[in-house]
Formats: C-alpha cells, sequence, structure tokens
C-alpha cells in the first residue's frame, strides 16, 4: 500500500468516525425516548441511568392510554386531521392545476400570495380567529381548529403539489391533447395517475403538521374532552414536581409513532417537492 | 343558397369558436377560485378583525357583549411606549441571529461531512437525521425536559462524568440565559435534518468535474468550497436563511412549553410568548392585536427577499 493511500484511508476512517459521532449525538434523544418508556420506575428515578431496559415493561403505556381523556383527544386529533386534510388537498390541487398549466391574468400574484401567506408567524393570527372564532360560538369546538388548520394546509398544499406538476412534462399531455382527447380526459388518465405519489405525498406531509400543530389547539381549545393529543401530551408535566416521566416518555412515543412511520414513508418525495424550486432557481 | 349555408355555418362556428375561448381561458380561474375563497373568508375576515380590533378597547367583557370601545392608536402608543416590547424585540433579535446561525453554520458542515463519509455511515446518519425531522415539536419538548430535569436529567449525569464540571441537581431552569440556551439547542437540533438534507442535495449538483479541474490546477480545499460549492449553493442557502430567520423569529412552542407556562416572566420573553402572553392570556385582545400587527409588519420586512426569490422561481417555469 502507498503512504498516500493509507493516508486517503485514515482521513477516510476519521470522516466516518465523526459522522458515527453526529449520528449518536442526534439520534440520541429519539433513543432516550424509546428506552424510557420501557424501564422500570427504579431504573428511571435511579442517578446513574440504565441505557438500555434489559427487562422492558409495558407498564408505562398502559398507564399513558389510561390517563384521562387520551382516548378523547386521539379521537379529536384523529378527526381534525382527516378533515382538514381531505378538504385541503382537493381544493389545492385544483389550484395547482391552475398554477402550474396555464398562464392567465393574476397567475403572478397568486403565487405571491400563496408564498407570503406561508411566512405569516402563526402567533400573529391566534388573537385574532380566536375572536372571530367566539363571535360564532366556534371555540371548543373542532371546526373552528379545522377552519384555522386550513389556513396553513392549504397555501403548503398548493404550493408543493404545484412543484410535483411542474415535474410533470407538458409533452405528455399535449400528445394526448393531438390524439384527441378533452382536457378532462386527460386531467383524468394522464395527469391524475401520474400525480398519485406526488398527492399521498402531501396528503401525508399535511397530516403531519396538523398532527403535530400545538398553538391553536391550546389556544382554541380549553375542554379537555375537546383537545387534541399534542395539547394533553403538553398538560402531561404540569406545575407537579414528581413527574411520571415513564407513562410521558411512552405518551411520547405513541404521540410520534404515526408521525414517524408516515414521514419515513413519504419523505424523500416530499425533500424533493420542497427542493424543486430551490434548486432550479 | 350556398353562400348563405356557408356564412350561417361560418358563424356557428365562430360563436362555438368565442365561446370555448372563453370557456378556456375560465378554466385557470374556476379551478383556483374555491382555494382563493376560502382563504379569503378564513383568513381575510380574520385579517380584518386583526386591525379592528387594534383600535378598540376588546377585553373579556367586550368580547362577551360582542363590540369593542374605538381608541383610535391607543394600543399601538401603549405597545411602543412600553420598555418591555423593546427588551423582547431586542432579546427575540438576538435569539433569532444566534439560532439561524447555529443551523446554518453546523447545518452546512454536516452537509460536507454527509459528501465525506463512506456510504454506510451516509444512510446511517440521513436515517438519523429523517428520524430526527419526524419528532412532533411537543414530543421533543418533553424528552428535552426529561433529559436537563435535575433530579435525574441525564444530562446532567453524562457532563458530570465527562468532567465538565459538577452537574448533579442542576438547575437548567435557573436563569434566563440557561433556558433560551437550551430552547435554541432544541430549536438547531430540530432544525438541522431540513437543512442538512436540503443542502446535501445541493451539494450533488456541484459538478465534480469543475471541482477536480480546480484540485488539479493545485487549488486548496478551502478555495474549492469558496469559488465553486459556495457560488452553486448561493440560492438555496439564501432561502434556508431567510425561512429559518422568520421561523426563528416567531417560534412559540418550544419556548413556551420548555421554559413552562410558570416560569415565563417579561425577562424571558421572546415576540410570540410576549404576544400570547399580554394578548389573549390576559385577555386584553385589543392590545395583543397592535403586538400581532407589529409583529406581521417585521416578519413581512423579513420576508419580502423570500417571497421575490419564490416568484422569480415561479416566472422561471
Amino acid at each position: 500500500m502507498t503512504p498516500r493511500r493509507r493516508g486517503r484511508r485514515a482521513r477516510q476512517a476519521g470522516w466516518n468516525a465523526v459522522g458515527l459521532a453526529v449520528f449518536a449525538v442526534m439520534a440520541f434523544p429519539v433513543f432516550w425516548m424509546i428506552s424510557t418508556s420501557f424501564k422500570s420506575n427504579d431504573q428511571i428515578i435511579s442517578l446513574n441511568p440504565t441505557w438500555f431496559p434489559l427487562h422492558p415493561t409495558l407498564q408505562h403505556f398502559r398507564d399513558a392510554i389510561h390517563r384521562p381523556f387520551f382516548w378523547d383527544d386521539v379521537k379529536n386529533s384523529l378527526i381534525v386531521v382527516s378533515v382538514t386534510v381531505a378538504i385541503s388537498i382537493v381544493l389545492a390541487f385544483l389550484a395547482a392545476v391552475a398554477l402550474s398549466r396555464y398562464r392567465f391574468a393574476g397567475r403572478k400574484l397568486c403565487i405571491v400570495r400563496v408564498s407570503g401567506i406561508q411566512m405569516l408567524p402563526q402567533a400573529g393570527l391566534i388573537i385574532p380567529l380566536y375572536v372571530v372564532l367566539a363571535r360564532y360560538h366556534q371555540v371548543n369546538a373542532l371546526t373552528g381548529v379545522i377552519v384555522t388548520y386550513m389556513t396553513f394546509v392549504l397555501p403548503f398544499s398548493v404550493w408543493t403539489l404545484r412543484g410535483f406538476l411542474i415535474g410533470i412534462p407538458k409533452e405528455l399531455e399535449e400528445a394526448a391533447m393531438v390524439d384527441g382527447s378533452t382536457r378532462l380526459g386527460v386531467f383524468l388518465k394522464i395527469l391524475l395517475p401520474l400525480m398519485g405519489p406526488g398527492l399521498v405525498a402531501t396528503s401525508v406531509f399535511a397530516f403531519i403538521t396538523t398532527w403535530n400543530e400545538y398553538i391553536f389547539a391550546r389556544v382554541l381549545l380549553n375542554d379537555q374532552a375537546k383537545q387534541t393529543v399534542t395539547v394533553w401530551l403538553s398538560g402531561f408535566v404540569g406545575g407537579s414536581r414528581h413527574t411520571d416521566w415513564g407513562a410521558l416518555m411512552a405518551a411520547s412515543t405513541l404521540t410520534a409513532i404515526p408521525v414517524v412511520i408516515f414521514f419515513l414513508l413519504v419523505q424523500r418525495r416530499i425533500a424533493f417537492g420542497l427542493t424543486m424550486g430551490a434548486v432550479r432557481g | 343558397m350556398a353562400s348563405a349555408a356557408e356564412t350561417t355555418l361560418f358563424r356557428s362556428r365562430r360563436r362555438r369558436r368565442f365561446w370555448g375561448h372563453t370557456l378556456r381561458a375560465a378554466i385557470p380561474y374556476s379551478l383556483i377560485l374555491p382555494v382563493l375563497v376560502v382563504i379569503g373568508v378564513i383568513l381575510g375576515y380574520p385579517l380584518y378583525w386583526l386591525v379592528r380590533l387594534s383600535t378598540e378597547r376588546y377585553g373579556l367583557f367586550e368580547l362577551i357583549r360582542h363590540a369593542g370601545v374605538s381608541v383610535g392608536f391607543d394600543n399601538f402608543s401603549s405597545v411602543l411606549r412600553d420598555p418591555v416590547f423593546w427588551h423582547t424585540l431586542l432579546r427575540t433579535v438576538v435569539f433569532t441571529a444566534v439560532n439561524v446561525s447555529l443551523t446554518m453554520g453546523v447545518g452546512m458542515l454536516l452537509a460536507l461531512l454527509l459528501v465525506r463519509v463512506s456510504t454506510a455511515v451516509r444512510v446511517l446518519l440521513s436515517s438519523g437525521l429523517v428520524l430526527v425531522w419526524s419528532m412532533p415539536v411537543v414530543v421533543a419538548v418533553q424528552v428535552w425536559l426529561w433529559m436537563t430535569n435535575f433530579q435525574n436529567g441525564v444530562a446532567n449525569y453524562v457532563l458530570t462524568q465527562l468532567h465538565l464540571g459538577d452537574f448533579i441537581r442542576h438547575d437548567w431552569y435557573a436563569t434566563t440565559f440557561s433556558q433560551l440556551s437550551l430552547v435554541t439547542l432544541l430549536i438547531v437540533w430540530g432544525a438541522l435534518p431540513f437543512v442538512v438534507i436540503t443542502l446535501y442535495a445541493g451539494l450533488a449538483q456541484v459538478p465534480r468535474d469543475l471541482v477536480e479541474a480546480a484540485e488539479v490546477d493545485g487549488a486548496r480545499p478551502w478555495r474549492v468550497f469558496l469559488d465553486i460549492t459556495l457560488p452553486i449553493l448561493r440560492p438555496i442557502l439564501l432561502i434556508l436563511t431567510s425561512l429559518s430567520i422568520i421561523w426563528d423569529f416567531g417560534v412559540f412552542t418550544q419556548p413556551y412549553l420548555l421554559i413552562g407556562q410558570s416560569k415565563i416572566t417579561t425577562g424571558n420573553y421572546l415576540m410570540s410568548v410576549y404576544l400570547f402572553e399580554e394578548g389573549y392570556f390576559k385577555s386584553d385582545f385589543g392590545r395583543g392585536a397592535a403586538i400581532s400587527i407589529l409583529m406581521l409588519l417585521i416578519v413581512a420586512v423579513l420576508s419580502v427577499v423570500y417571497v421575490r426569490k419564490m416568484v422569480r422561481i415561479g416566472e422561471a417555469q
């Protein structure tokens, strides 16, 4: 082996070691959450931490799901998420087709508006949304939260779907049009099937953002039986000095699981959709 | 006869073409109309109320009575004369600058690292990043609270074992600086995956032969990075930086939940927390609306760069 190649190999090993260290630091909180949720209470309280629970217990998971309002709030989250995503995706898809396939007066303004709305800090909207919804007696009601969530799911979905649509070559549709298909036929037979993955990815991402949302749910839902999972989870610690860390970590794991599974499924696609614009500029 | 028939045919065809044109021109508008209407109602109406509320005295009493009392610009002058507002603004600006620099700096380093490591490590590291990316913020806060709790948090144990000092029963939530540092760690940890993965995708666009040519010419890695990599990454960096600025300036969940309602004081307010406490928690909606408007204006100025860039991309396609 020449010295030069040995040097290169040593350097590669060094970079790999740094990479592994970064991985350990970044992934540790997630590992610690899962590991804690399977430990016995003695191991959790101990000053000398147990890294791997060798005798895992499911007790904390049982405690977590039997806490008051867990199932109510899971149900609320599911209702809010599914209604918001269903309505938003249908409306956003139509708008995305208009923005990516047609040139029309006012198109630029629409793009500015859609990307501009995404920039609004959510906290800036809590006061007017709370007051308006209170006037129509929609505070403490899931409909109020659904309407509120659409303010950020809609623009986001339009933007992402537009990114996917741009990726589908127009020539495919033009060829079908030349062969005598109508615009509606092209839409149903060519655009919709090709957009399948993009629609799934965008829906899942909308699902995740809605499931994770906290501030609006916190402001708009006061009744414990009407809250969403994230608000339920945030109320776990409370003011007491003796937090049940095991149950809290089990509850956190349960809250994160659906998101993690969905996210891993579509991450590659959505990263592509989000960066399309950026990379092309 | 023939000519009359021809004229009718011609006319009807022209009429059909006229209607065809109009219909076709109407297609994009009818497609985009539902979204515009929905956004107009669910966003436009509250925004109208935001402006209206900011000029009224509007508390719980007025909320029940469904009518505010007009006070002109009193809410704005009250906020602008409040030293807490200016302190909060300054704190938020510094906080944002620290968070964005850390996110972008560390993110760039990790993206470059991702290029250097072997395939196996790259797969492992990027799956770890995706796992972190997928963590819900509220969940991440709970894990942070558990790791840093003063009685038996793992952070105190590890730091003590590493001989970095005596951290047994160290309370990380004792000072404002320490509280906000933890919030910063949490935010940077959560933001890194998106930044690293996007920058790594951008790095793949740097032409290999260009880098090799520069290396053959004797350019040092640092120069290659400055003169070749950085210019190519510039648009991505610009977008990521402006997005991070906007997000970090308006961040609410991480500081509010990590510091905890009971420990929130005027001394550790960030802009969104200030707005939440003053406007919503104290049910002073008029004053809260004034704070919101000031905050929206600041963010609007910050996001001009981003939106302009996005529009240019939109036009290029």
